[in-house]
């Protein structure tokens, strides 16, 4: 415990480091490829800080190799939590029989996540192991650790190269998990040089091979500030499965506090 | 439905005083909730059916199949931006064979109020404590609903007044309960029951209010790193009756005792890693007998087996009941395992393979159960039943003709 405090501070203190650097010479970047990422990804966050909370529903359309589809539907609601991840409860809506099913997520730049599921049938709120994060979210191709929010602490990262992207010019940046219990050996990550968006991320399994791609079809800006991916595609290559995803009506600053993410609005989301 | 349903509810006896007290509040809320929003309509409908290896041990049992509909819907209104609802749930199942079975029951019709990081709840509800998985040792607001279901987590609602805050330190939680609610039980050509009937009409109880006793509980419960724990005082009718032999025309039955206890109780989890390990314990007094009782174990999952998305969950609980075997405590020392598989595919398969082992009785019983969903509105479940037990004095040897497999096919609306 204390040593994760002391990582913490010591993190904490490099990024405020990283972040003063960053001011002071704006575009200019390091030359030494893992600063230059590391920068690149304090940027991201950087251009992201300040959001509050959100509320939006969430459309996954599942595809087998077949072409056999299912679909999910799921409310989020979500809150930013300044040095470290965020806190989110998600609602099930479809299908039916999932109906009322309420998962309540805090995650944490290092180390599991916490996460209670909610059972309405037994109005039962279950505690469940979350070390793993590789697993599939309700049997799409996104796992856990997709879903959950970019932390700059949960990797290492390599400046690869800039190339021209759907988003005009973006860095491509490689990053390493830094849990172990990770499902990936590395991320690359395409990463527009304007707005800093990640138009487009390889995950490499654990043996290091090309496992899924996500790419991002649409952005939209909230509150003139606040880049969101409203539809992204997750293509598995090794089993031929895709997950479309699709977010509507986003809604930011909706009052929401801590007060709304514990065990008593878990069993009373509906 | 919704005219049909109630008419048959009122003709039980438990529809007594608090609960028309409750009814009406929760009316009000309901005629201000039609005026205020669109019900939102949900539910399912269940159609069962039980195939027995063999007839049963005693009278009325002799049938190997039988088949079985319940139906579930759920109204739910809101209003005052979300901080105002009202749900309500009726229940009722239709079964072939055993009348006790074929029974109805308001599993919800609960006013919810919020205020700040205050809930108020007026109505009946069902209230979820526990974090075991083969025993619902502390699992007391709501009384068992035990012809629905052999592992007993099938609940019937509860008339209540509620009130819960969120702090810091926690979420505590106060309930008036408005009115007991009697086990039921199957009745004489219902399969999975004792040799002699439990005549339910002749109940009898320590508290001369009978059905109309108020009870009380206190609970407090937080979640602090890995460990989540809960803490709760309850002093009322015990859900648990003593059985009493008696004489209704000419034959020997058992008639029910509710006694009045005071019990306090903890449950906690800790989950660390790849780990949950679980404590539920107990201690009861009442004017007959106080004692402890305990339910404890844990469940480990190995994640993505075989390098697929697969999980396994391996569990192992131990019930200990310090009345032992001279009282009707079902779980007196017995110890369960059971593995559960996760395929976490698009259609949430999953098999659950589970057994208890009575240790003073040798009585052995074997579950298995596997479900999965067959498209949107669809879903089908399995569940296999075996028991072998050896010794008269164990309750479940009575159970010893009652093997059985059940298909349960689930439509949602």
């Amino acid at each position: 415990m204390l040593t994760k405090n002391i990582k913490k501070i010591v993190i904490a203190s490099i990024s405020s480091a990283v972040v003063l650097l960053s001011f002071q010479s704006q575009a200019e970047f390091s030359s030494d490829p893992a600063e230059k990422g590391l920068q690149i990804a304090k940027k991201v966050k950087e251009r992201d800080l300040g959001w509050g909370d959100s509320q939006t529903t969430l459309k996954m359309i599942l595809k087998n190799a077949a072409g056999q589809e299912s679909t999910r539907e799921l409310r989020t609601k979500a809150l930013e939590v300044q040095g470290d991840g965020d806190k989110a409860l998600n609602i099930f809506d479809h299908p039916r029989d999932v109906k009322g099913t309420a998962f309540l997520s805090f995650s944490h730049a290092i180390g599991a996540d916490d996460q209670w599921l909610y059972l309405p049938a037994l109005k039962r709120v279950k505690r469940i192991a979350s070390r793993n994060k590789s697993g599939p979210f309700v049997g799409s191709e996104f796992s856990y650790e997709d879903l959950s929010s970019f932390e700059v602490e949960k990797y290492t990262y390599k400046f690869l190269r800039e190339e021209p992207c759907k988003g005009g010019t973006c860095f491509v940046v490689e990053q390493n998990p830094v849990d172990k219990f990770s499902g990936y050996t590395r991320l690359v990550s395409w990463i527009d040089t304007t707005e800093f968006r990640n138009w487009k991320i390889e995950f490499y399994d654990r043996r290091n091979s090309l496992l899924k791609t996500l790419t991002v079809e649409d952005f939209t800006l909230y509150l003139d500030k606040y880049w969101r991916a409203t539809a992204t595609k997750m293509v598995n290559h090794q089993s031929k499965k895709t997950t479309d995803l699709v977010f509507e009506g986003y809604e930011f600053r909706t009052g929401l506090t801590d007060r709304d993410f514990n065990k008593n609005t878990l069993k009373r989301a509906k | 439905m919704m005219t049909a349903l109630p008419k048959k509810i009122l003709c039980r006896p438990y529809f007594y005083r608090h609960s028309i007290l409750l009814a009406l509040g929760t009316l009000f809320a309901f005629s201000y909730s039609l005026a205020a929003s669109a019900v939102e309509v949900s539910g399912s409908t269940q159609f069962e059916i039980t195939a027995y290896a063999r007839d049963g041990q005693f009278e009325g049992q002799d049938y190997r199949t039988n088949l079985s509909v319940a139906l579930a819907p759920e109204f739910f209104w809101d209003w005052n931006n979300g901080d105002s609802s009202l749900v309500f749930t009726p229940f009722y199942r239709i079964d072939e064979n055993d009348e006790e079975r074929s029974h109805g029951d308001i599993r919800e019709l609960d006013f919810t109020y919020v205020f700040d990081s205050w809930e108020l709840h007026v109505g009946v509800r069902k209230v979820f404590w526990g974090v075991t998985e083969f025993n619902q040792l502390v699992d007391v607001i709501n009384q068992t609903d035990s012809v629905e279901s052999f592992d007993g987590e099938e609940k019937l609602g509860q008339p209540l007044i509620s009130l819960s805050r969120v702090t810091d330190w926690g979420i505590f939680d106060a309930f008036i309960l408005a009115g007991f609610r009697e086990r039921t039980f199957a009745g004489e050509d219902g399969r999975l029951r004792g040799e002699l009937i439990v005549d339910d009409s002749n109940a009898r109880f320590e508290d001369d209010r009978e059905e109309n006793a108020i009870d009380l509980a206190l609970r407090w419960s937080h979640s602090v790193g890995v460990f989540d724990v809960g803490v709760y005082w309850f002093r009322g009718t015990d859900r648990e009756p003593i059985f009493e032999p008696s004489l209704s025309n000419g034959s020997l039955q058992l008639t029910p005792f509710y006694e009045e206890i005071d019990q306090i109780g903890a449950d906690v989890q800790a989950t660390i890693g790849n780990w949950l390990w679980k404590f539920e314990g107990l201690y009861q007094k009442s004017n007959l007998e106080e004692y402890s009782a305990t339910q404890l174990g844990f469940e480990y999952t190995f994640f993505g087996i075989a390098s697929s998305s697969a999980d396994i969950g391996v569990l192992l609980e131990y019930g200990w009941d310090e009345r032992g075997t001279d009282s009707n405590a079902i779980f007196q020392n017995d110890i369960f395992v059971g593995a559960r598989l996760t395929l976490n595919d698009s259609f949430d398969s999953a098999l659950l393979v589970g057994g208890s082992y009575d240790a003073d009785s040798s009585t052995r019983s074997f579950l298995i159960e596997a479900s999965r969903r067959i498209n949107d509105r669809w879903t089908v479940a399995i569940e296999g039943l075996l028991f072998q037990g050896s010794d008269s004095s164990d309750p479940l040897t009575a159970l010893n003709d009652d093997d059985r497999i059940q298909l349960t096919l689930e439509r949602f609306f």
